[in-house]
């Protein structure tokens, strides 16, 4: 049995950096308690990193909300406000290591180099998912809850299998939580020792729900410990609490230490979708508070107390967040062009014979002969002369 | 030489000589380890293969079918048992959502190779739960190819071939055939996916049927031929998606009379399906309207009621009498006999 205090997450979500970019102040104790987790404070250089990186992927879910207003998009779930857990993570996978996302996680993909055109394909609707999820070892963005998190334990299964180190990072919301697939899948990645680190971004509402009407337990991070996994706490708007905590993570889990449950701490700043209205069901004064948390502002202040990131860097990667929208602006004002026959060509390997009938009928109505090739069966031949 | 063999054990030989061939062969589920399944269709696979090859998990079905679909994405092939067919249904979201659409959903690039076993239908007095025909929720699903052996040497080809599919492939093997016995000799060959058998040739009307009431419509046949001197054929579909529409329409078109036996319970189900294909493609050939024999509308009953529930010889005879055999059909508004062409 494993010991229950290398279960537990700390009894606060772990923070480095303070709201206003300072240090956040920590006793002694604490601070040791942080390094023996493998907790340490990023670099200045990855903070860096991870602050262009922020700076890119929030121009990005704002353009994709621009393209969301325009018609552009049939919906895009934005993550503003969680933009910490969107980039850190990503920045801080290796090549090998597979990510299985929710559809909030856009920002999260394009962090991960995926062409934002093909993120974005799944909202704009010319195809379910325009990434090919083999090639960029990123599973397709997951529609119903939690379903992923079963799947990245037999992913990270796999991986083991092939005596790959790679490791599987499987994204997952505060509401998923309650579903089935959550448990489940947290069950097998622990009881197979699947190499899974599963990021829960609670940021507080299941579309109107929030957490009190999601759940009883103290964290979410606590429900890690019924099964055997190690779980962690971290402030989810603290870009470098996440980074440390997220590599720790990793760690445990490319050396063999078995599944990491981490729940960031953290807010979604605009409403659920451009179809929700958020108003509804949360104050502007909750609203507010978060604001004051924004994970961008808290490590760019840092980064400038420190002397590393001036006036002159901010205009540059400001400039290239900007080029980064307008280029895909300018894609995306393309129309889609899907060709309709493609219909057929993914439902199997070999399509069935009524899949090629209907084919045939498709062809022909495209052709402009509807009618002529309905899947009306062949008749009896001897009885089609008779008639 | 060929010697008696059970279904359970043909199916015990396709995984075996599956998990020696192909090392991405993974078999796993509810007490497929040590106990080598309820019914010991995995029988001393983990003792031959290995705990990483055949290997017990977690009572949780959801999770078995999403720990495949893991599985599949880093290029292994899952086979997959559901105990019983109603067990399924924890899983039921990871199968239709995830393992029949994910090559849809990724533009061919992520296939999901993977067999889900399930012991299904009736007729072993098993209890509530654990005899539903539950093909009819499979076969409404884009994506999943549906086989229901009905011989042992079907159970051996069709597994194997399940197996090597890049397709999901959702095998219901009907629990009453397990202990039938067929003299063969295993590897076996017999018709790809998408072909139905003949079982049984005829010329006065066709059963079309699958999976565990094969048997039904072979005792029926024999009886109808000895003591009312009908001669029925059987068509014995073997595998739901594909469908072979053309063995089914041919057969039809011969004997210009159908009956349709499913063991489900018949509305809105996989018979009332072969019933529309029938009738679209024969009408002009059919004496009489397609007739379906099925289990009745309402859940699986307790198991000394289920021979009330579940369509038999006696039921199939009834039907087929019921399709008027003497009567010349009143074809003039058609301006053509069809009984000329179904003769």
């Amino acid at each position: 049995m494993s010991d229950i205090s290398t279960l537990l997450p700390c009894p606060e979500p772990v923070r480095f950096l303070a709201p206003d970019g300072t240090r956040a102040e920590m006793s002694t104790e604490t601070a040791a308690a942080l390094e023996a987790r493998g907790y340490t404070m990023p670099s200045d250089e990855d903070l860096l990193a991870v602050w262009r990186g922020m700076v890119i992927g929030r121009r990005f879910d704002a353009q994709a909300t621009a393209l969301t207003k325009q018609g552009r998009l049939a919906v895009y779930p934005s993550s503003r406000g969680q933009d910490a857990c969107q980039v850190a993570p990503m920045l801080a996978l290796a090549e090998q290591d597979w990510v299985f996302p929710t559809y909030r996680d856009s920002m999260a993909l394009v962090s991960r180099g995926i062409d934002p055109v093909e993120v974005l394909t799944l909202l704009r609707g010319d195809w379910h998912c325009g990434y090919d999820p083999v090639a960029t070892r990123t599973a397709a963005q997951c529609t119903p809850l939690a379903t992923q998190a079963v799947h990245a334990a037999g992913a990270g299964d796999g991986l083991r299998r092939k005596g790959s180190d790679g490791i599987v990072l499987c994204l997952i919301g505060d509401g998923a939580t309650s579903e089935g697939d959550f448990h489940e899948g947290l069950n097998f990645a622990a009881v197979f020792h699947s190499p899974v680190v599963y990021l829960v971004q609670n940021n507080k509402y299941a579309i109107s729900v929030p957490l009190a009407k999601q759940t009883k337990a103290p964290a979410l991070a606590y429900k890690g410990i019924g099964y055997g996994v190690r779980s962690e706490q971290v402030d989810g708007n603290d870009p470098a609490a996440v980074l440390a905590v997220m590599r720790a993570a990793y760690q445990h889990a490319r050396s063999g230490g078995g599944p990491v449950l981490v729940e960031a701490h953290t807010y979604r700043m605009e409403a659920h979708t451009n179809a929700d209205d958020a108003t509804r069901y949360r104050t502007p004064a909750e609203v507010d508070e978060w604001t004051g948390q924004d994970p961008l502002v808290r490590l760019q202040a840092y980064l400038v107390g420190q002397g590393v990131l001036d006036d002159a860097r901010m205009e540059e990667v400001r400039q290239e967040a900007e080029d980064f929208a307008a280029a895909l602006r300018e894609r995306m004002n393309a129309e889609p062009q899907v060709d309709p026959m493609s219909l057929f060509e993914h439902v199997y390997a070999e399509p069935t014979p009524q899949l090629r009938e209907q084919r045939e009928m498709v062809r022909a109505e495209i052709a402009g002969a509807a009618g002529a090739a309905h899947p009306v069966p062949a008749q009896d031949p001897k009885q089609e002369a008779t008639r | 030489m060929s010697k008696p063999t059970t279904y359970a054990q043909a199916l015990n030989t396709a995984l075996r000589d599956a998990l020696t061939q192909d090392e991405s062969v993974l078999v796993f589920g509810e007490d497929v380890g040590a106990l080598g399944g309820v019914f010991r269709i995995t029988d001393g696979l983990t003792r031959d293969f290995g705990e990483d090859r055949c290997f017990d998990t977690p009572l949780a079905e959801a999770g078995i079918a999403g720990f495949a679909v893991g599985l599949c994405t880093q290029g292994f092939r899952p086979v997959i048992e559901m105990q019983f067919d109603a067990f399924g249904y924890p899983a039921f979201e990871q199968v239709v959502s995830h393992v029949a659409k994910m090559r849809n959903r990724t533009q061919g690039r992520m296939p999901m190779p993977m067999v889900i076993r399930y012991p299904y239908a009736g007729g072993i007095g098993g209890v509530e739960h654990h005899c539903d025909s539950s093909e009819g929720y499979y076969v409404h699903t884009p994506g999943l190819h549906v086989v229901s052996p009905s011989t042992p040497a079907d159970a051996y080809s069709l597994l194997r071939e399940a197996i090597a599919s890049d397709d999901p492939v959702v095998f219901m093997e009907p629990k009453s055939l397990y202990w039938s016995k067929a003299e063969l000799d295993l590897p076996v060959t017999t018709e790809p996916f998408g072909k139905a058998a003949v079982r049984r040739e005829g010329s006065d009307v066709t059963i079309i049927t699958y999976g565990p009431q094969v048997p039904n419509a072979l005792k029926a046949a024999e009886i109808a031929a000895a003591e009312e001197d009908w001669s029925v054929e059987v068509v014995d579909l073997r595998t739901l998606v594909p469908f072979d529409d053309e063995t089914v329409a041919a057969s039809v078109r011969r004997t210009g009379r159908a009956v349709v036996l499913a063991e489900a319970q018949g509305f809105a189900g996989m018979g009332a399906e072969i019933a529309a294909r029938v009738t679209e493609r024969c009408f002009h050939s059919l004496a009489a309207p397609v007739l379906r024999v099925s289990g009745l509308d309402m859940p699986y009953p307790p198991p000394i009621l289920e021979h009330t529930y579940l369509p038999g010889v006696d039921r199939i005879l009834d039907t087929i009498a019921r399709l008027q055999w003497d009567d010349e059909p009143d074809l003039t508004h058609a301006g053509s006999d069809t009984r000329a062409v179904s003769a």
